[in-house]
């Protein structure tokens, strides 16, 4: 057991795997076509549901008559809410956390009292075709009695507005505090300066490039469900279809993620559609499948932030920072998602120390339910919110001291040696070198010569801006019982079989569940280093309930670490018993065995060797096993880390801006990122590719808009910037590698770190570039017209 | 992604495409589909009939017409109206005589996009986000249509109508555009792209005769930053009789954000109308600069 | 309303059938003939997710009615490798990782396969330009731009 954990213990048996660069196998099928999505793939006599939606924010749900749609052609039948509430099953979509005091009203599969916002699920037509589907879902005759509606979490608050749920009458779900507010006051009291910025960070679609779906088959004799769908985490949505909107049995229920076409958060949740997809099918007995368009996209996948904050930041003159200090009131949407409550609670108040040693931090949130789309994560969840105010805080507190925001930071870092370190929000951190990673993005730059550059070009009239910005994250949320205490409704672990077919191959069943990560490939590096072997020799299935025991699923940058440990793990149980079986075999203590590329051979005698793919037929044989030894050679593991991982790094962008017509040219985005041991450098540097994609995305183009209507006015896919082709720079990577000390194979994770990190760079290189126009914050997205307004008097 | 249904049509000349559109009320008339059919699906329209002359032939192609051959009334540039806007882009002869509408077509949305929309298309659809809007008007080039009744042309200052309407009617086919060319002229057209739709959000169109010395003759068209395509007359009358100078050019351009009403300004989620006004005027500067050749270098 | 036959060429292969007038080229190609490669993204012809190549030119196949398609040659993410070994252009995506979740992808080497016909000699910027009407959320392009470009660099030393 010793073996199994430590950070250091693959010291034998090394095949090189782990930390190349391998091509990914999956990619084959991907880039054929041969790869099948959920809408891929058809049963016979598939029916296809569409779902009629609410176009009021906020109404009064009077009658839905759906006769003259079940009359049409092609029209199997039309389900409304009470026909849900009929049939008996729990229809509850459940919250998965708690918080003292939170207020979490019923939220059901279809709308039967109120529709609270935009796109509220009301009924659903079942057709013969899609065509037939669409053309229904028009006959349904809804009447409403609007209500007066409310889109932002600060209004929905303060003003005299109907409460979108009778539960909450001032709109709030819950108002939650972390930190040492006494310490915090004194602390602001006590220091030279104070500053502070209030900032809005709004809502991002996430776009995943697969809209959702599913395709539900209701097998009557069995009685069991098989669920194709669009899932980061089918065995959390096995279990909350069980438990909270259908009521069968998990053992009933096969919840099936084929090829998944991106996620970043949207598809974790358990959303209405799914569920009345599942239910359709169990009320007809054939198979349904709904496949949402764009809009429906839009207007029902779980949006991201929706933060109004004030942040203060308390310095002293020499720039040491004293305390933080932050009020938010963070916009959940019309009903509880999953992680609704958890993604600006905890996962947000946490990070605001940043890299920095920061004596007293407080804070407040405020969790206002609006009439509008539902808000849980989306990539970089929390943290990305946390950080982007901590960023800007320091920014702000540069320009106050007069000092480089560079060299502020800097002052301000925590240092190698105070690792574990503890913040006054509550975290432990577990390792970091912060100011290697920002030595090495600096100098990429070339910093200071660029800072000559700039005051060379403000003479010549144009605008350099240079942004820099400090990360770290708490990725793979555990162990479970802090989760627990927190108030999660869910594990931290990540589960996984390691088995050794009887041939000698390897069969991975892992508990995560990809959505273009490369699980595939990452794993088998995993399992090839510790088990002497080559990726070749090893598969990884994931995405099936009925053939993975157990799994938490793939968000909060927990795969790696979580998931790839709990493998590496398995293998080192596996390797240990094949050791046990081959000392037996050759006759020698197992202490004498070495173990090198797949071979246990005796110290000093390799020929009295016996391959581990030989040991596996030997164990399946079980003809000659040690005393008391049971057959097979595979093992299941539940991993539960003892603390989150935390990576962290530097990211610098260059930006030059036009006064006259507020256009931002991006002339360099450098990221150097520390994600701890490297598996394989080339999908870690795709995730620092795609994150700060989509970290430039939010700052620069994205941001969702309600009108005075309470219709989302970004509903198309025309008129929300997921960013393309020419709206990016080139990227340059780099990393430094601080291992996880707790973590089995030491490393941190990858998946939100550049998203997290590119927001707060591209702000403060552009607020940056406006220095000479004393422009000290803009808000997201920041577009070229509001650089326009904010220089447009100095002109 | 679902559109209502309606009847189909494929017609195999312009006068059965005029038949079907004249049995079929209400029917719409689809080529390249690539105004209609996104609206199509988003249910902005809903029409019960398309007729289909996308297959017809002979309307695609792009020529010289010279003034002496009599029916083109002057030395010109003939393009059939099922002419993508990538074979626009690709043409010399657009390239050289009407330059203003070749670099439109190649600004036009994203290959695919070029690839399968047609000029005509385009032009009768009257999106005042597009770009051939603009080209067209400072081209001062003109549709032919023909209905039942007969052929008429149109010129490009009748045609913009409002948002998503044109002087186009609904028993009418464009069957092309005409574009006057002189040798003493140059044209252009600059696009500021909308970040998020990658229509126009500003589009300026300008064609110029001089001497080398002096601007002779000048049209300015906006497309993207009003709600209708339109000519700035303030800009042209200021260029006139102007000296080719960067003075000269920057005096022209400010009254393009002003001679226009406020209201003529489109205000959307990306830009308001005083911006995109303000951007007008910049741009209008910078198509002017690029096409005289001015050096803005200092600028 | 009544159905249309039509005769499509798919990937060199004939295929009759018959369609409603509103079927689009890609339902028609994905839910009657299986040709599941392209993807639908969005609504508004903007993802690029469907595109496929009609009669030799790079077209997004949600902004064409199938009916609109009879008697066309398309060609499809399925027709582009030979024999079933990988074309140069997907090896080199899976070379440089130029693709993640895979959703854009048969739509993005469609687009770029069919730009690299017309320009074999391309710069990072004009790659750029040719795929932008093909939208990634996980790559952020960079390492689609390296594919296409690797790919011309060693059409071009084959010339």
């Amino acid at each position: 057991m010793s073996d199994a954990d430590g950070a250091d213990s693959n010291d034998d048996g090394s095949s090189g795997a782990f930390g190349a660069a391998i091509e990914r196998g999956e990619d084959v099928p991907l880039l054929t076509g041969d790869g099948q999505y959920t809408d891929d793939i058809s049963l016979p006599g598939t029916t296809h549901l569409a779902i009629r939606r609410s176009d009021h924010a906020h109404a009064r749900l009077e009658s839905v008559d759906t006769s003259a749609a079940e009359a049409m052609d092609g029209v199997v039948a039309v389900f409304t809410g009470e026909d849900v509430v009929e049939s008996g099953v729990p229809n509850t979509i459940p919250t998965a956390w708690d918080l003292p005091g939170l207020v979490q009203p019923q939220y059901r599969m279809l709308a039967t009292d109120k529709v609270r916002h935009e796109g509220t699920a009301v009924a659903a037509v079942v057709a013969e075709t899609p065509h037939a589907a669409h053309d229904a879902l028009e006959r349904i005759s809804v009447e409403y009695e609007p209500l007066e509606h409310v889109t932002d979490p600060v209004e929905a608050v303060e003003r005299d507005v109907p409460p979108v749920h009778d539960e909450a009458e001032d709109n709030v779900a819950f108002d939650f505090e972390l930190g040492d507010s006494d310490a915090t006051d004194e602390a602001f009291a006590d220091a030279d300066r104070v500053t502070s910025v209030d900032l809005r960070q709004p809502r991002i679609i996430p776009n995943a490039m697969e809209p959702r779906a599913a395709l539900a088959d209701w097998e009557e004799t069995t009685e069991k469900l098989r669920l194709w769908m669009t899932s980061q985490n089918p065995h959390l949505h096995r279990m909350l279809l069980s438990a909270g909107t259908l009521g069968l049995p998990e053992n009933r229920i096969q919840v099936i993620a084929p090829e998944v076409g991106g996620g970043f958060g949207s598809k974790i949740y358990h959303y209405p559609d799914e569920a009345v997809t599942a239910w359709c099918s169990m009320q007809l007995g054939r198979p349904v499948k709904w496949q949402a368009t764009r809009s429906e996209s839009y207007l029902t996948d779980c949006h991201g932030r929706d933060h109004v904050t004030t942040g203060e930041i308390a310095l002293d003159d020499d720039g040491t920072i004293r305390g933080v200090r932050v009020e938010t009131h963070a916009g959940l949407g019309a009903q509880l998602s999953q992680f609704g409550t958890a993604t600006p609670s905890y996962l947000y108040a946490t990070i605001l120390s940043g890299q920095y040693a920061i004596p007293a931090i407080h804070c407040r949130v405020v969790g206002a339910f609006t009439n509008t789309t539902p808000v849980d994560a989306y990539r970089g969840a929390g943290r990305a919110e946390g950080i982007y105010v901590i960023e800007r805080l320091v920014d702000v507190g540069a320009r106050e001291l007069e000092m480089d925001p560079a060299e502020l930071r800097r002052r301000n870092l925590i240092q190698p040696d105070e690792f574990p370190f503890e913040t006054a929000a509550a975290l432990v951190y577990d390792s970091g070198e912060y100011e290697r990673a920002m030595d090495v993005a600096l100098e990429h730059v070339d910093y200071d010569e660029l800072r000559e550059r700039q005051d060379e070009l403000r003479e010549e009239g144009r605008y350099l801006g240079i942004g820099v910005a400090n990360f770290v994250e708490s990725a793979g949320l555990s162990p479970s019982g802090l989760a627990g205490d927190l108030g999660a409704q869910a594990g931290g672990w990540e589960s996984s079989i390691v088995r050794f077919d009887s041939t000698g191959s390897v069969t991975i069943l892992a508990g995560t569940a990809d959505q273009g990560q490369g699980h595939r490939t990452t794993y088998a590096q995993i399992a090839a280093e510790e088990l002497g072997l080559s990726v070749d020799d090893i598969d990884v299935v994931e995405g099936d309930t009925d053939r993975i025991p157990q799994g938490m699923g793939t968000y909060g940058s927990r795969s790696a670490s979580v998931g790839g440990g709990s493998i590496a793990r398995g293998a080192r149980e596996v390797r240990e018993k094949a050791r046990r079986i081959a000392a037996h075999q050759l006759e020698t203590p197992v202490d004498d065995l070495e173990f090198e590329d797949g071979e246990f051979h005796v110290t000093g005698a390799p020929d009295r060797s016996l391959h581990i793919q030989t040991i596996a037929h030997e164990a399946y044989l079980g003809h000659d096993l040690p005393e008391g030894m049971d057959p097979g050679l595979e093992e299941t593991n539940f991993y539960d880390p003892e603390n989150f991982t935390y990576p962290f790094g530097t990211h610098v962008a260059v930006v030059e801006v036009e006064p006259e017509t507020g256009e931002i040219e991006i002339e360099r985005y450098v990221a150097v990122d520390d994600c701890g041991e490297i598996i394989n450098p080339m999908i870690v540097e795709g995730q620092v590719h795609g994150g700060i994609a989509q970290g430039i995305g939010a700052a620069l183009y994205e941001g969702a808009a309600y009108d005075d209507e309470g219709h989302l006015e970004t509903r198309r896919m025309d008129e929300y910037a997921v960013p393309h082709s020419t709206q990016l720079p080139e990227f340059e990577t780099d990393s430094t590698v601080t291992p996880s000390p707790h973590n089995p194979i030491g490393v941190k994770g990858v998946g939100e770190s550049a998203t997290i990190a590119a927001t707060p760079t591209m702000v403060s290189a552009v607020v940056d570039a406006l220095e000479p126009f004393d422009v000290d914050h803009l808000d997201m997205p920041i577009t070229p017209e509001s650089v326009w307004r904010a220089t447009e008097g100095d002109r | 992604m679902y559109t209502n249904d309606f009847d189909y049509y494929r017609a195999d000349s312009v006068d059965d495409a005029l038949a079907l559109l004249g049995d079929h009320d209400g029917a719409e008339l689809v080529a390249g589909a690539h105004g209609l059919l996104p609206r199509m699906k988003t249910g902005e329209e809903s029409p019960p009939a398309l007729v289909d002359i996308s297959q017809l032939s002979g309307l695609a192609a792009i020529e010289e017409t010279d003034g002496s051959s009599g029916d083109s009334g002057g030395d010109g540039v003939s393009i059939g109206a099922l002419a993508t806007h990538t074979d626009i882009a690709n043409s010399e002869i657009v390239r050289q005589r009407a330059t203003a509408l070749a670099d439109a077509a190649a600004e036009l949305g994203d290959p695919q996009v070029r690839n399968g929309g047609t000029i005509g298309g385009n032009l009768a659809h009257g999106d005042a986000r597009s770009d051939p809007p603009a080209a067209l008007l400072a081209l001062d080039g003109s549709l032919v249509a023909r209905s039942a009744g007969g052929e008429r042309t149109i010129d490009a200052t009748d045609l913009f109508e409002g948002p998503f309407e044109t002087a186009v009617s609904s028993d009418e086919i464009v069957t092309g555009i005409r574009i006057p060319t002189a040798d003493d002229a140059v044209s252009g057209y600059y696009k500021r792209r909308n970040p998020l739709s990658g229509y126009a959000m500003v589009g300026v169109g300008v064609w110029l005769r001089t001497d080398g010395e002096t601007v002779q003759e000048a049209r300015v068209a906006v497309t993207g930053a009003t709600t209708t395509p339109t000519r700035l007359p303030g800009v042209e009358d200021e260029l006139e009789g102007a000296a080719v100078t960067e003075e000269a050019i920057t005096a022209a351009a400010a009254q393009a954000g002003t001679t226009l009403p406020d209201e003529a300004f489109v205000s959307d989620v990306q830009a308001s109308a005083e911006y995109r006004a303000h951007l007008l005027t910049v741009d209008t500067e910078r198509v002017l600069g690029e096409v005289l050749d001015v050096d803005y270098s200092s600028h | 309303m009544s159905e249309h036959d039509i005769s499509v060429t798919v990937n060199g292969e004939q295929h009759e059938l018959s369609v409603e007038p509103r079927t689009l080229l890609v339902t028609a190609l994905r839910d009657e003939l299986g040709y599941t490669g392209a993807n639908v993204g969005c609504e508004t012809g903007r993802c690029g997710a469907c595109t496929v190549r009609v009669n030799g030119e790079a077209i997004k196949s949600c902004t064409r009615l199938a009916v609109q398609a009879d008697g066309s040659e398309i060609e499809t993410v399925e027709g582009l490798g030979e024999n079933g070994d990988l074309s140069a252009l997907q090896e080199r995506f899976q070379e440089h990782h130029g693709l993640q979740c895979g959703y854009c992808t048969p739509g993005m080497l469609v687009t770029a396969e069919t730009f690299l016909r017309e320009n074999d000699d391309p710069s990072r910027e004009e790659i750029r330009e040719a795929i932008e009407g093909n939208l990634c959320r996980c790559t952020g392009y960079q390492n689609i731009v390296d594919a296409i470009e690797a790919t011309a660099d060693q059409l071009g030393e084959h010339r």
